[in-house]
């Protein structure tokens, strides 16, 4: 156990001022260690919020139920066809969208003295950014599980086994952390919540509605097809399919992990680099 | 290690805008060191410098014995900072703030547990502790921001306005707390606007205008520097004021006076004989007066005589606390 901080007759510190008094047992790295602290601060915020709760749970539910029975019948002929095709894109398009809400989240805090307080304590600069993003990582996965178990009520058969669904997930969250970095760079630069929420959506429109998460690219004029065939979405949107439904996985998933990677390499960098500078 | 918080020449620009034009201060340990000014004044630049929240443009400033730029880490182990704005997280609770800023600073939880309860406790917050600081009252949010601030046992505490705000309950609690805590050997470096809370905490004063420090010693030596005892006269109707302040001028042909905003006439470096002898000359020219007395000089007076402004003269008057005492 850590020596019990006694107040000494000069009201100096043992446990919390000096870092180096810790007892010596392994630990995570700081930034790891109080990123984690910060990402349960986020959680217990959602959990703790009506309508952060709704937006984790009840989005995916409404955007699947409207696709599927909307627009099922017209593209595929029958709603359940759609389901099979529709639901591993709107996996990826319902969290791919909620990676552009962390740039907002981030930037509403940035605004309340909060940050001033982590910035005057004795963490890594980076951890802030580390917990906001970690927190929205699990929020991702709390929608994606939920849509797949609400896929399932409504008829979807899997063809592969659990660890096929799992790579799935995991696929679209390597797509969604690659994009939050930019949402938070583009917070760091744009700093108004509100702008940034605009902006934001005038990224993720054209990137999800312009893939071929809810029609296939077959219909769309040559130069749309173009950017589609090129669009990560399309690319993670196709490997989740394959590993969902059947199909080739290993084409797609290249491209897809390797976009998410070139993304992630260029603007996390970038977002750490600016939120320093914004202090 | 006597001189716990260090700064010399510092300089801060803003755009165009200088808000520290190269300040010199220092504090001792276990002293309440008091950084006094209107706003804009420079006091926050200079909190915020000292909290490595912002890089000065030149001077040095240090903190313990460590530079504030080249090892801001050692410096932030050891500092708490409570800020104009509260640094409390609004959507969670009383509780689970102090144990977020608890695990951040490495306290093993039960540590961070036990420390949380201590200060909800000993701000009167315990009943709250459940609940989201969004129902918080300003009062509430300030003690919550405070006892976050002592978590970790600093050595050193930024006060920024500690007080603006709060009721004259609350914030008496706030500078009983302050007291204690320079009792035990904290240093405290508080930045105010309200002359009477400088007067009521600092040992030292450093009085700031337009990013200088225009005058700097004990609340005590700064009054003896303006004056001794002041006699004041405000006519009950403002329009006997010319006739006021020539019966003074009459009497006490050698004495400076200074018209207050209130309407009043005040006579600096007043024998106290004086009061007598005007009392006697109103009452004869039937001048009825709302008040007419001997006053030790105000550090409000202080701040006129240096600056010729009055502290609060830049729209900060209207957050004024109900004037206690």
């Amino acid at each position: 156990m850590t020596t019990t901080t006694q107040k000494s007759t000069t009201g100096t510190t043992t446990a919390g001022g000096t870092p180096g008094a810790a007892p010596p047992r392994w630990r995570l790295p700081s930034a790891l260690r109080h990123g984690g602290t910060l990402a349960w601060r986020g959680l217990v915020k959602t959990v703790g919020s009506t309508e952060a709760l709704i937006d984790v749970t009840l989005q995916p539910v409404i955007f699947l139920l409207l696709f599927v029975y909307v627009f099922g019948g017209a593209i595929s002929g029958d709603s359940s066809t759609y389901l099979q095709f529709a639901l591993p894109g709107v996996l990826v398009q319902t969290i791919v969208f909620a990676s552009a809400g962390t740039g907002t989240a981030l930037a509403d805090d940035l605004k309340t003295g909060i940050f001033d307080r982590f910035r005057s304590m004795p963490i890594s600069r980076t951890a802030p950014l580390l917990g906001a993003i970690g927190a929205d990582l699990v929020r991702y996965l709390v929608s994606g599980v939920i849509m797949l178990v609400l896929g399932v009520v409504l008829g979807f058969r899997f063809s592969g086994g659990p660890v096929a669904v799992l790579a799935a997930l995991g696929m679209v969250m390597a797509l969604a952390f690659a994009l939050c970095w930019v949402f938070t760079a583009l917070a760091m630069v744009v700093r108004e919540p509100r702008s940034v929420q605009g902006i934001g959506a005038l990224i993720m429109l054209p990137i999800t509605f312009g893939s071929n998460v809810f029609v296939p690219a077959d219909t769309m004029p040559g130069w749309l097809r173009g950017f589609v065939e090129v669009n990560p979405v399309s690319k993670v949107a196709d490997a989740a399919r394959g590993l969902l439904t059947g199909g080739p996985v290993a084409a797609p998933a290249t491209a897809g992990l390797l976009a998410a990677a070139v993304i992630t390499a260029v603007f996390m960098p970038l977002a750490v680099v600016l939120y320093q500078r914004r202090t | 290690m006597d001189t716990v918080i260090d700064v010399s020449g510092l300089r801060k620009t803003f755009g165009s805008t200088a808000a520290l034009a190269g300040i010199d201060l220092a504090a001792r340990r276990g002293q309440v060191l008091g950084l006094l000014g209107p706003n804009g004044s420079g006091k926050t630049t200079t909190v915020r410098i000292l909290a490595t929240l912002l890089r000065p443009d030149a001077g040095r400033a240090s903190v313990l014995g460590h530079d504030v730029l080249t090892d801001p880490r050692a410096v932030r182990s050891r500092i708490g900072l409570t800020g104009q704005y509260a640094a409390v997280d609004e959507a969670l609770t009383g509780t689970n703030n102090l144990l977020l800023v608890g695990r951040l600073l490495d306290l093993p939880r039960s540590e961070a547990r036990r420390r949380a309860s201590e200060l909800l406790d000993r701000f009167e917050l315990t009943e709250a502790a459940g609940r989201r600081v969004r129902t918080y009252s300003g009062g509430m949010r300030r003690r919550l921001d405070l006892a976050a601030s002592l978590i970790g046992r600093p050595d050193v505490l930024f006060l920024d306005e500690p007080t603006t705000g709060l009721d004259p309950r609350h914030r008496n609690e706030v500078w009983d707390s302050v007291r204690e805590l320079a009792a035990d050997g904290v240093t405290v470096l508080l930045t105010t606007q309200y002359l009477e809370e400088a007067d009521q905490l600092a040992d030292d004063l450093v009085v700031l205008d337009r990013g200088r420090v225009i005058a700097a010693g004990t609340p005590a030596s700064l009054k003896s520097e303006v004056g001794g005892t002041r006699l004041h006269v405000r006519p009950l109707d403002r329009a006997d004021l010319p006739l006021v302040t020539a019966l003074v001028a009459e009497l006490a042909p050698s004495a400076e006076q200074i018209v207050g905003s209130g309407g009043e006439l005040v006579v600096t470096a007043a024998d106290p004989a004086l009061l007598y002898r005007v009392g006697a000359r109103l009452d004869e020219a039937g001048v009825v007066v709302a008040e007419l007395g001997l006053r030790l000089p105000s550090l409000d007076d202080v701040f006129l005589t240096l600056t010729g402004h009055r502290a609060d003269s830049d729209g900060a008057g209207t957050e004024q606390p109900e004037a206690a005492a």
